[in-house]
């Protein structure tokens, strides 16, 4: 089995050498004239004005609060799941109590508004 | 004729049979010809993707172009189908522009990572029996583990420009693939659970009839949820042209532009891939050669993105996320119930095996006839009071004007 890995390695360190090869082919190959126009940040020609690393909304914060939830419930549903055929009725049950208490916590963010885009 | 069939159709079990022979006939050990199959399977896997990238610009171009009765691409050779190379010799030699202030590392690593991790997934996807890259155990858990680690990439790219346009697309691009990353994960899960195995291998060989028709549900929400993934119309608010120019790519120019887009084709190439693996019976089917069958059931998914992007317009971002977590996730968490205790008590109850399929069809198809309805009369409901509600202060305005 672990064999398999291997060849995952293989090909991901593969993938990155043919992706590199295609830069270091593009860096060969490329001209060099940099001006300070040129290198300017593209904002359709109007110059920029003040920091680009601002605060951004709150908003995406929720959403990612959310999805950390449902991301970790995944982890524990692909155990189960790929032990649903050695199951017995109880254990589908309890996991469909989990995930009903998942869904009411998603309708709880729902009824406060958390999921309003404002 | 009949041995010639023969050999088309075992065509890659062949070939990997006379390689062995040839490799162990050069008096290599086991374990040498084993890492010189796994290298020529990576090579030719990682070039499968490239490959596929090429083609894949040339179709889209040529047949969104036909949907909006324009011929396309067709002037480089016949038909243009010399176009993509046309387009690489264009990106190799194009200047590197790098914004002032940009944040070196970050910013020329992010398309590599992009590219990279839009093309590890290939290597777990089936083409027939045995002409696999590395049949994992886990391979549909690998898929979506790697898949999104070109968010990773998509927020450096966008941190790393200092361009307050690819800071917002990057945003909005986390936004998105994160939310549509939960319908994905629990449509799949639906799929582990009836066939039992997270391998793809082994889904392919539960499938004796695609669970397109045993779990449609599942598939649709996995389709929808792939479409936003690779952030293609209707979803392409994150590189929204009219708004934020091109999003977190918008500072990339030359080779790195060309691996950023390499990732979003390739990603669309894997999600179909993954369709067709999940719930078209992958390599399976009558007459053909399997790695035939593979091809064309990935052509059905990659068509069907291309019409979409020809068809439909592109959505606000309240709507899109209103559709994941309004509409996609209680559906698919609701589906996951059902499908698990239906298919409990059809096993239970002893039935045969069509008509298992059949029970959970009947099941899945009153569901989403039922999630498709109750949105559509809830909606009519608002619209409804909103409209007597404006008659009345109307008719308030009207008697207060004739007095």
């Amino acid at each position: 089995m672990l064999s398999a890995y291997a060849v995952v390695a293989l090909y991901l360190l593969l993938s990155l050498v043919l992706l590199g090869a295609t830069l270091l082919l593009w860096w060969a190959l490329r001209p060099k004239k940099p001006n300070p126009l040129k290198l300017e940040a593209y904002e359709c020609g109007v110059q920029t004005v003040g920091d680009t690393w601002v605060q951004f909304r709150a908003q995406y914060y929720i959403f990612a609060l959310i999805f950390v939830l449902f991301d970790v419930e995944a982890v524990f549903l692909f155990p189960w799941a790929v032990a649903y055929n050695q199951l017995g009725l109880y254990a589908v049950i309890e996991m469909a109590l989990f995930l009903l208490l998942l869904l009411g916590g998603l309708l709880y963010a729902w009824r406060k508004g958390a999921l309003e885009w404002v | 004729m009949g041995q010639i069939y023969d050999f088309i159709y075992n065509l890659l079990p062949y070939l990997g049979m006379w390689l062995y022979g040839f490799l162990r006939s050069l008096g290599l050990s086991e374990e040498a010809v084993f890492l010189v199959v796994g290298l020529i399977k990576a090579f030719l896997l990682a070039n499968f993707g490239l490959i596929g990238f090429a083609i894949l610009t040339y179709v889209e171009r040529k047949i969104v172009a036909r949907f909006q009765d324009r011929l396309g691409p067709n002037v480089a050779g016949p038909y243009g189908i010399l176009q993509p190379v046309a387009d690489g010799i264009k990106l190799l030699t194009k200047e590197d522009t790098m914004p002032a202030g940009a944040d070196r590392w970050v910013y020329n690593l992010a398309p590599l990572i992009i590219a990279t991790c839009a093309l590890a997934p290939l290597v777990v996807i089936p083409f027939g029996p045995g002409a696999i890259g590395a049949d994992l155990s886990i391979g549909v858990l690998y898929v979506l583990a790697v898949g999104s680690g070109a968010l990773v990439g998509v927020l450096m790219a966008g941190w790393g420009s200092n361009n307050k346009y690819a800071l917002l697309g990057a945003f909005r691009a986390v936004a998105q693939l994160i939310s549509y990353e939960i319908p994905a994960v629990l449509s799949v899960v639906v799929v582990v659970m009836i066939a039992g195995t997270m391998s793809t291998v082994g889904i392919v060989q539960a499938q004796d009839v695609p669970y397109l028709f045993v779990l449609p549900v599942a598939a649709l929400a996995f389709l929808l949820s792939g479409v936003a993934e690779v952030g293609r119309t209707p979803f392409d608010l994150l590189e929204a042209e009219s708004e934020i120019v091109a999003g977190f790519h918008i500072e990339y120019s030359g080779m790195k532009f060309a691996l950023v887009f390499l990732g979003e084709f390739v990603h669309a190439l894997v999600v179909s891939a993954l369709f067709a693996v999940l719930f078209l019976g992958g390599w399976r089917g009558p007459w053909l050669p399997p790695y035939l069958w593979m091809l064309i059931k990935m052509s059905v998914g990659i068509f069907l993105f291309f019409w979409l992007r020809a068809t439909l317009p592109r959505i606000r971002i309240d709507q899109m996320l209103n559709l994941n977590w309004k509409f996609l996730t209680p559906l698919m968490i609701l589906n996951l119930i059902g499908v698990a205790l239906i298919d409990k008590g059809l096993r239970a109850a002893g039935v045969s095996s069509g008509m298992w399929a059949a029970g959970l069809l009947l099941f899945n198809m009153a569901m989403l006839i039922g999630a498709l309805a109750l949105p559509g009369y809830l909606g009519r409901r608002a619209r409804m009071a909103a409209l007597a509600a404006e008659a009345e202060a109307e008719a308030v305005e009207a008697a207060v004007a004739a007095h």
